[in-house]
């Protein structure tokens, strides 16, 4: 079970969607972890996309997905590590998409989110980029304070990676930073943390 | 009249105070005895005279001070003031907006003088005397809008206007309710107003944002917003919420009518000629509830909106602790008399307290 249905939340949080085959001159697909299976579920109702794939796969370590995915028989599997790995790569590939090309992202809200950035920087129009979330619902979070960005946060609230403070997850997204804003909660009354509660519970 | 500028400072011992005629003019935010989100626009084109609506810049004793606060933020935290590269030219539309108005309204404390490109700047209160190319970035010390803006009251956001929407992709922000620039930049109307509670829901942003696409050019808006900070702090900021929280603990029945500060926005609206983007200036003016409540009227009045607020609203505007003991103090100030409509203070038609 990969899939995840998101409460209904604020305006400037992502919606994701599923992937489904288009039409198109190029086919530049960006997954890390269980996002492999959407590309592969993708796959399987248009083989045909395969021959003009280009697909960059963050492993996170799972040798079945890179398997599975190079069975697919794409035109190009590049597989990276992790995320800040991969980016350079990512950047590069993107400045060599031609008009038509259609962008697939699948996987956590942290890659769907940094990639989108990548995509639209490197001037892809939206209505080109289709996103599926599957795996982890951990979080991206910046801490407003010190500006550091905690990866993989399952809790609020939770302890900022770089600073230390303690922050509650605010309903707040930025497509800039790919992050929600976390805030320091216990401001007014130091010390005063209540337990951590994983999100969405 | 010549303003009488103070000596006062926003942060550390805050000895920010409001004269006798800052209070008067304060742009109280109610103008009835509840309180509801609403679009609220109205044209801005002037006010009763010496009213915060009478220029289109108001200047008033704080400025310098004012200035001094935010030459002190922006040394802390450069982010504060940040601008998309494609803003440059907004920029220089809101460096023009500000110059021009401000010579025009204010011809004894701002001077503008054009000879084709060659413009020179004089701002008298803050001792600035500059000469440089109109649309030359390296003839300043500064970007444009960072420049004007170190010398204006109030924080600047400006709106790119593409896709039927606006995007946050430049401000200067250093007198903020509580959000961040930093966070926010590049986000679109929807985006940025997303911790708002009730007001989506309302389908007060579908129907402001259809009203500020419309604003053209020599034809500004304005609307009132407020909320309430504990001491005259005016960086409010989430970046440094950690710093400034545990201020809202200090409030006693003893200090509140000194410390306990009613926060008003006068936020206006202009199209810009060059860019098209909009620029959105939210000034920011202090009262504390002890000079507030010197106008029967508004003590009277502030009790009831207070006291009738909806939860959420009192939680999103950050004093719902604090909420019972100012009920309290402002208790005092409301006899039960009615109040007459609209914001002004009405001295002298309005009754004294009756107890």
């Amino acid at each position: 079970m990969s899939k995840f249905d998101f409460p209904p939340s604020i305006a400037s949080r992502p919606v994701y969607g599923t992937l489904k085959p288009r039409k198109g001159t190029q086919h530049l697909m960006i997954a890390d972890g269980a996002g492999a299976e959407a590309l592969l579920d993708l796959v399987a109702s248009a083989p045909e996309i395969m021959a003009q794939a280009h697909v960059i796969f963050i492993s996170r370590g799972s040798d079945t997905h890179s398997e599975k995915l190079r069975a697919a028989g794409p035109a190009i599997l590049h597989v990276g590590p992790s995320y800040p790995a991969t980016v350079q790569r990512i950047r590069r590939v993107l400045q060599d998409t031609v008009m038509g090309a259609q962008i697939y992202l699948a996987g956590t809200e942290g890659l769907i989110g940094q990639a989108m950035n990548e995509a639209l920087q490197a001037g892809i129009p939206l209505a080109a980029i289709q996103t599926e979330h599957r795996g982890s619902v951990a979080r991206r979070v910046q801490c407003v304070h010190c500006k550091g960005i905690t990866e993989g946060v399952m809790t609020d609230p939770f302890v900022c990676s770089h600073c230390g403070l303690n922050l509650f997850v605010r309903d707040h997204y930025s497509r800039r930073l790919a992050a929600f804003q976390g805030v320091c909660i216990d401001a007014e009354d130091p010390g005063e943390v209540p337990d951590p509660v994983e999100l969405y519970k | 009249m010549t303003i009488q500028f103070n000596d006062e400072t926003f942060r550390d011992d805050y000895t920010f105070r409001n004269s006798e005629w800052a209070i008067k003019r304060f742009p109280f935010p109610f103008h009835e005895d509840s309180y509801m989100y609403s679009v609220n626009m109205e044209q801005h084109r002037g006010g009763p005279k010496g009213s915060v609506y009478e220029k289109r810049f108001d200047v008033d004793e704080h400025y310098i001070s004012e200035m001094r606060d935010r030459a002190l933020v922006l040394a802390d935290d450069p982010l504060r003031c940040q601008s998309l590269p494609h803003m440059t030219l907004a920029g220089w539309d809101l460096l023009e907006l500000i110059m021009v108005s401000k010579s025009e309204d204010y011809p004894d404390l701002f001077e503008l003088h054009r000879n084709g490109n060659q413009w020179r700047w004089i701002n008298k209160p803050l001792g600035i005397d500059d000469t440089f190319t109109f649309m030359d970035e390296a003839s300043l010390p500064y970007g444009p809008m960072e420049y004007i803006t170190r010398q204006a009251q109030g924080d600047y956001a400006v709106l790119d206007q593409r896709e039927n929407n606006l995007w946050m992709d430049a401000g200067m922000v250093t007198t903020q309710a509580d959000w961040s620039l930093d966070f926010d930049i590049g986000m679109n109307f929807f985006e940025w107003h997303a911790p708002v509670p009730l007001a989506h829901e309302m389908g007060v942003f579908k129907r402001a944002l259809k009203f500020l696409l419309n604003i053209q050019q020599g034809s500004p808006a304005r609307r009132l917003n407020w909320t309430m900070t504990v001491n005259p702090l005016l960086d409010t900021s989430p970046e440094n919420y950690h710093k400034w929280g545990r201020q809202k603990t200090t409030l006693t029945p003893e200090n509140l009518g000194r410390k306990q500060h009613l926060r008003v926005e006068l936020q206006t609206f202009y199209r810009l000629p060059r860019s098209n983007a909009l620029v959105f200036p939210i000034r920011c003016y202090l009262i504390a509830l002890e000079d507030l409540v010197t106008v029967p009227k508004w003590g009277r009045r502030l009790h009831r909106v207070i006291r009738d607020l909806p939860e959420e609203l009192a939680t999103y505007k950050g004093f719902i602790r604090n909420r019972p003991m100012i009920l309290d103090y402002l208790a005092q100030y409301d006899d039960g008399l009615p109040t007459s409509p609209g914001i002004w203070p009405d001295i002298d038609t309005e009754p004294p307290l009756q107890k």
